[in-house]
């Protein structure tokens, strides 16, 4: 009897004593992925990266489960049910790639009132309860000429290729690319063609404005156009410039064929599908009691020429190179943060 | 043998029978949900659901059907999130003038005996638009008197039921019990009947018109409170979910032959059944084509009990 009741004195001293920024145990927490879209490469990559890297955590023990959910149809309403049924089947947290910035912030809100921890990546919300790992998309192109005046410090003529008119992604990269020129001024843009994010349309597209342009020294793009700028600069029969490309599979078989008959150079730049994984790992860090800025960024997939044997046997054939994303990977970036 | 129900407590009984057994499933299935907190967010989307299929419930009374509802709804969640909350007398303004609009077009499709789908699709491209321009990119935030209202935590009942009961009453007395709802019904029943017997079929489908565009309204500000902001498509799903609404409860398109009561039953009934396939764990692919089953199932239901009342009166 005493020795019970020492125990549990002891025990009693010992919770009392426990710093008060221990971490949590998050085995028995539940994690749902709610997600609005399915129909292209790009999401199904995401979804096939959570089913891998979430089935592993499950298995570990790390969470309880870690479901995920997608809409029948696109739309914000369905989306705002679909989070108001996660809070009824009592998930923990909810990692969210949003159909609408803003309509879904009712839903978001009564899940962070229901002491939901909300986790929107790619798609993010605005409500301000939930975590945001958002995407640097002006970044994104202001680093492809910052790699360029390291490549050719002498600087020289550049040729842009733009994605969708009109499309938020394509005004943020492209404004990306101008502040880089702006920073190293001796780069000039001679020629701006809109690909499309489409091999086909960039290839055409690039065909066109050629015969019209100086000679250029790289070529500055968006991802998904690289290898079509190639094409049509190959049948130009033009020296090849530096073509920064966008983590296609079909860029970086090119890439890897030029490597090797002339020993070209250069580099590959993107979003990894995955990141829905690392958004994963940041709602588990909350869960656990870490301390987390609202808005984190995601880190890009690069590829430079070291790495790009491996990153192209990772790559499905038509897909675009994938990194799933590790309980570590997540940290760092939680760390970069503060 | 005279049957045990009248035939408009037949009508409802079907929509009640397929939400009770609904709402047995999902509280089976999640225990939880059988709160006061539960119930508001099972329910509480289907407020708006509600209110827009208490609006083309009054378009189908007339005969006519309204394929604008959701760009509708959606063009009134801007107007809300943007001049409603900070130029509140021009976003009255606005509001009444896409009501009065409403019963224009009740008032052209009568004088030109155009084919009201037309219109509506027509208007559907309009209201779209004009979504568009006022907010180009989602945004906006929901008055502060719509948030609370549709946050409110009354004692008793969650405000998504309160909300749905009013609803159904208002719409009861304004369809059932009033002189210009059983005209709007009777110009779907007997257009030229009406008409000899003195009355403006004019009138009464303007009047059913603005109506519908009133309930379309009270429908917008109603989502918007719930969402916080808007987003110019933001209610596109709900022409279609609004026209199975009214169905589902007993409605027909047809004959002026509706239930308010049934819409609101049917409009949440379409929002458990969502929720019912999500607890399931049905596979996205499959829960539009499971929603449509169990929208086939409560139909035949309805079919096989109308030939058995036919066969009563008959005998």
């Amino acid at each position: 009897m005493t020795i019970r009741k020492m125990l549990m004195a002891s025990v009693a001293v010992a919770c009392a004593a426990m710093p008060v920024s221990a971490l949590a145990d998050t085995s028995g927490k539940k994690i749902a992925l709610s997600n609005n879209y399915a129909g292209n490469s790009w999401r199904q990559a995401m979804l096939t990266s959570w089913n891998k890297v979430t089935g592993e955590a499950v298995k570990a023990g790390v969470v309880a489960a870690a479901d995920a959910f997608t809409t029948a149809e696109n739309q914000a309403t369905e989306q705002a049910a679909q989070i108001q049924n996660m809070i009824l089947q009592g998930y923990d947290a909810i990692v969210l790639n949003a159909a609408s910035p803003t309509a879904l912030n009712g839903a978001v809100k009564e899940a962070c009132d229901a002491g939901i921890t909300v986790v929107s990546f790619d798609g993010i919300v605005t409500e301000p309860c939930a975590w945001r790992i958002a995407v640097n998309f002006k970044e994104m192109g202001r680093s492809q000429v910052e790699y360029l005046s390291k490549k050719l410090p002498q600087g020289g003529n550049l040729l842009e290729i733009r994605g969708l008119a009109g499309v938020f992604v394509d005004d943020e990269i492209s404004a990306g690319i101008h502040e880089g020129v702006k920073q190293f001024s001796q780069f000039k843009i001679v020629g701006s063609v809109h690909g499309d994010w489409a091999q086909d349309v960039a290839q055409k597209a690039v065909a066109g404005i050629l015969p019209s342009l100086p000679e250029i020294a790289g070529v500055v793009t968006q991802g998904g156009d690289g290898y079509g700028a190639a094409q049509a600069i190959a049948a130009a029969k033009r020296p090849m410039p530096v073509i920064v490309m966008g983590n296609r599979e079909d860029e970086l078989k090119w890439w890897k064929e030029q490597k090797e008959a002339n020993g070209y150079e250069t580099m590959s730049v993107s979003i990894a599908p995955g990141v829905s994984t690392l958004a994963f790992w940041v709602a588990q860090q909350i869960l656990e009691g870490k301390e987390v800025k609202k808005d984190l960024v995601v880190p890009f997939l690069r590829i430079d020429q070291d790495n790009l044997e491996q990153n192209l046997a990772n790559t499905q054939a038509g897909g675009v190179a994938n990194v799933e994303y590790a309980q570590e990977d997540a940290i760092k970036v939680i760390e970069a943060a503060k | 043998m005279r049957p045990a129900l009248s035939a408009d407590a037949m009508r409802l009984a079907i929509p009640a029978l397929s939400l009770t057994v609904l709402l047995a499933g999902v509280f089976w299935l999640q225990p939880r949900a059988m709160s006061y907190v539960g119930l508001n967010l099972l329910f509480n989307l289907a407020v708006p659901i509600a209110l827009a299929t208490i609006a083309q419930m009054l378009i189908m009374a007339v005969n006519d059907l309204d394929l604008s509802m959701g760009t509708f709804v959606s063009f009134v969640a801007c107007v809300t999130a943007t001049f409603l909350r900070d130029a509140p007398l021009l976003g009255t303004l606005i509001l009444a003038g896409a009501v009065l609009v409403y019963a224009v077009l009740g008032v052209v499709i009568h004088l030109r005996d155009l084919p009201s789908i037309v219109v509506s699709l027509g208007m559907s491209f309009v209201w779209g638009g004009l979504a568009v321009l006022l907010l180009p990119a989602p945004g906006g935030q929901a008055p502060d008197w719509a948030r609370a209202l549709m946050t409110t935590k009354p004692p008793l009942a969650p405000i998504a039921i309160i909300a749905s009961i009013v609803i159904a009453l208002v719409a009861h007395l304004l369809v059932m019990r009033s002189s210009l709802g059983v005209l709007i019904r009777g110009v779907g029943g007997n257009e030229r009947s009406v008409e000899r017997a003195g009355w403006s079929v004019l009138a009464a489908r303007a009047a059913a018109y603005g109506l519908a565009g009133f309930f379309a309204v009270l429908a917008g500000i109603a989502l918007v409170g719930l969402t916080t902001s808007a987003d110019a498509n933001i209610a596109l799903r709900y022409t279609l979910l609004s026209i199975a609404g009214v169905i589902l409860g007993g409605g027909e398109f047809i004959g002026g032959r509706v239930s308010p009561v049934g819409a609101v039953i049917g409009a949440l009934t379409l929002t458990l059944a969502g929720s019912f396939l999500s607890f399931l764990r049905i596979s996205p692919d499959w829960q539009i084509g499971a929603q449509g089953v169990i929208l086939i199932i409560v139909l035949a239901l309805r079919l096989f009990l109308n030939r058995v009342e036919k066969r009563e009166k008959g005998q």
